[in-house]
């Protein structure tokens, strides 16, 4: 599942023959120092705009505005506080938070439920069932707008729920949506996993007389700790950078989450590019380090499907 | 998904090593479930029946009722008792008296010939090159899938800071390169701003389409590139006719992505300028048509219906490739 993580070593097989031929093995070489300039300029060129983002955060405006960026002066971390609290990140991520956490836990419940039924048993529906989950994943966001948008403004909540007492502009909006549109590729990863579980798990549970509840909560979910976390992973990435619905089901500025309150603090910032890229890397942070610390995971989620578990 | 990342389902090992694990399965589907209590029956429907009507909720009933509401002329105010049929009108207006609708197709298409023909190959080619296992290679990874973990609409803001007319370091660079005269205003200038989002676009493409091909070659067995060079074959000739037919799973699912990716392109446009002024998508003319001033539901649903039409063309293709190994 991690076999991303490590480098793999070239295929014994091609570093044999090329010795007993000198020929080739020149030709080799060549072809070797060119893959590595190759590789070593094309990861420096994609770095570079992450790179420039992190350099000019911490830069004093008025000091880049007359000496340029490609000088010595003006350093400072001015930026990030004034970013912060112009830009009420504290709000604005705990937003995210508010929304991501209930949106991965509901999708990878639902999810693993599906999954569960999908791999355990044999429906005449299956197939059906799983193209219903995993192909709502992949329809365009934008051709569901209208009638969820008319629905979300036209579905009364308490107001203990939502302050704009309805479905709009509320979290429960996202929530709901978020998890309704992952669900599909949870599904097809989870009851993927389940089937290459051994059956006679079950066939013992079953001796011992275990409900289906049970087997499905005491004996699949821990053994599926390893794609669950995966789909944690992405997921929390995936419903964090999520931008269009919070764009479009959102009215009130301080209910968005981090990543589309972005364009709102395009506004107030316009005239500070260093500004900009010290909330554009506040804003990144959170996936930076979920990625560098969880990386395994991350991969191994990505290619899950893939090997089947 | 926030239209960025794309859930890459990949059935490596279908072609690789097919038939491994059926048997089992097999064994499975045959053993219909017996002896199962009317409680565990009733939790077993529960436990698919809220996720079912959850996503038909959710995601396929909004879908037929895009459909529908693009054949009627409704504004979204009034009751729908005021709902008029109107047949094709919305998609005969659509294509012919609603200027921004052209360009934001040939924009759309754009896109997918971009992502098709510079950012995948890119993504193959840093894949196979990764792949040899040269020293480093977990660094050139990491840089080429940084990216992909960022939003699109944050990747906008990010490249707003090499694209800015004034502070941005391109116009920096170019200018002192005597490459241009006066500062170009990349997002803003209709014509050259489609390239700089593009531009910004492959920039996240890239690491993704690295990462899954990376993950099919470590799938094809190493056999048959030792066949293949026994026999003679270069590199090249190896890669193009055993390595590559032999990830056609991968290769057809990148593809339906790619083709639903530029489809749903929409995040980093609106975060430039709302999709207007040579950035028109039509995802975000769907948008416009809601959220706007002006809420034309029928006219906006045509076009959204567009593209929920252009998309399950390739979700099919999609689902027949991953669920194909499904089958009994």
């Amino acid at each position: 599942m991690s076999t991303l993580d490590t480098p793999s070593t070239p295929a014994a097989g091609s570093v044999a023959p090329a010795a007993a031929r000198p020929v080739r093995n020149n030709r080799d070489r060549v072809w070797r120092v060119a893959a590595y300039v190759l590789l070593v300029l094309v990861s420096l060129i994609w770095l570079f705009p992450l790179f420039w983002a992190v350099l000019s955060s911490l830069r004093d405006y008025t000091y880049t505005s007359v000496h340029g960026y490609i000088s010595l002066g003006g350093w400072t971390l001015r930026n990030y506080v004034n970013a912060w609290q112009q830009a009420d990140f504290t709000t604005h991520f705990l937003n995210s938070v508010y929304i991501t956490i209930p949106a991965v836990i509901l999708t990878l419940f639902f999810a693993s439920m599906v999954g569960f039924v999908i791999a355990r048993f044999s429906w005449r529906f299956n197939l059906i069932l799983l193209g219903l989950f995993t192909a709502a994943n992949l329809l365009p966001q934008q051709s569901l707008l209208i009638p969820l948008y008319r629905l979300s403004i036209n579905v009364p909540l308490p107001d203990w729920m939502s302050d704009s007492d309805l479905l709009y502009d509320s979290y429960w909006v996202l929530i709901l949506i978020n998890t309704a549109f992952q669900t599909g590729f949870c599904t097809f990863v989870l009851s993927n996993y389940m089937k290459t579980l051994p059956k006679e798990l079950y066939e013992a549970a079953q001796v011992d007389g275990a409900s289906i509840w049970k087997q499905y909560w005491k004996i699949t979910l821990p053994l599926c700790r390893p794609p669950l976390a995966a789909l944690a992973t992405l997921e929390v990435n995936w419903i964090y950078n999520e931008f269009f619905w919070a764009t479009v089901l959102m009215r009130s500025g301080d209910k968005f989450p981090v990543t589309s309150s972005l364009n709102n603090l395009r506004g107030q910032f316009f005239t500070d590019n260093n500004l900009v890229s010290a909330g554009s890397v506040l804003v990144a942070l959170p996936v930076i380090i979920i990625f560098f610390a969880l990386q395994r995971h991350f991969v191994a989620g990505l290619t899950l499907g893939a090997n089947k578990g | 998904m926030a239209g960025s990342s794309q859930p890459p389902l990949v059935p490596t090992d279908t072609a690789v090593q097919a038939g491994v694990g059926g048997d089992h399965r097999g064994v499975a589907r045959r053993r219909r479930v017996r002896r199962v209590t009317r409680r565990d029956q009733i939790v077993l429907v529960l436990m698919v029946i809220v996720p079912i009507v959850m996503t038909l909720g959710l995601v396929w009933l909004p879908a037929v009722a895009t459909v529908l509401l693009s054949f009627t002329n409704w504004n979204g105010i009034g009751s729908l008792s005021q709902i008029h049929w109107i047949g094709f009108k919305n998609y005969h207006d659509v294509a012919t008296i609603y200027p921004p609708f052209w360009p934001a197709v040939r924009h759309n298409l754009l896109w997918l010939a971009v992502l098709f023909l510079v950012a995948t190959p890119l993504g193959i080619f840093l894949a196979v090159l990764i792949d040899k296992g040269l020293r480093g290679s977990r660094f050139y990874q990491t840089s080429l899938f940084l990216p992909v973990v960022l939003s699109l609409a944050l990747v906008g803001f990010i490249w707003q800071l090499q694209y800015s007319q004034d502070y941005g370091f391109l116009n920096f660079a170019l200018q002192k390169l005597h490459l241009i005269q006066e500062p170009i205003d990349w997002y803003g200038e209709p014509g050259i701003n489609i390239w700089a989002v593009l531009i910004a676009t492959c920039w996240r493409h890239v690491g993704y389409i690295m990462l899954l091909y990376l993950a099919g070659l470590k799938g094809v067995d190493p056999s048959l590139r030792e066949a293949a060079e026994v026999d003679g074959a270069n590199e090249v000739q190896t890669f193009f006719r055993i390595v590559f037919p032999v990830m056609r799973p991968i290769n057809v699912i990148v593809f339906v992505i790619t083709v639903i990716e530029s489809l749903r392109a929409f995040d980093i446009v609106w975060v430039v300028n709302k999709g207007r002024n040579g950035l028109e998508l039509i995802s975000a003319l769907v948008t416009q048509n809601v959220i706007g001033e002006a809420s034309r539901v029928g006219f906006g649903s045509a076009l959204a219906t567009i593209m929920l039409v252009v998309s399950l063309v390739f979700i099919v293709i999609y689902l027949a490739t991953v669920l194909r190994e499904e089958e009994p």
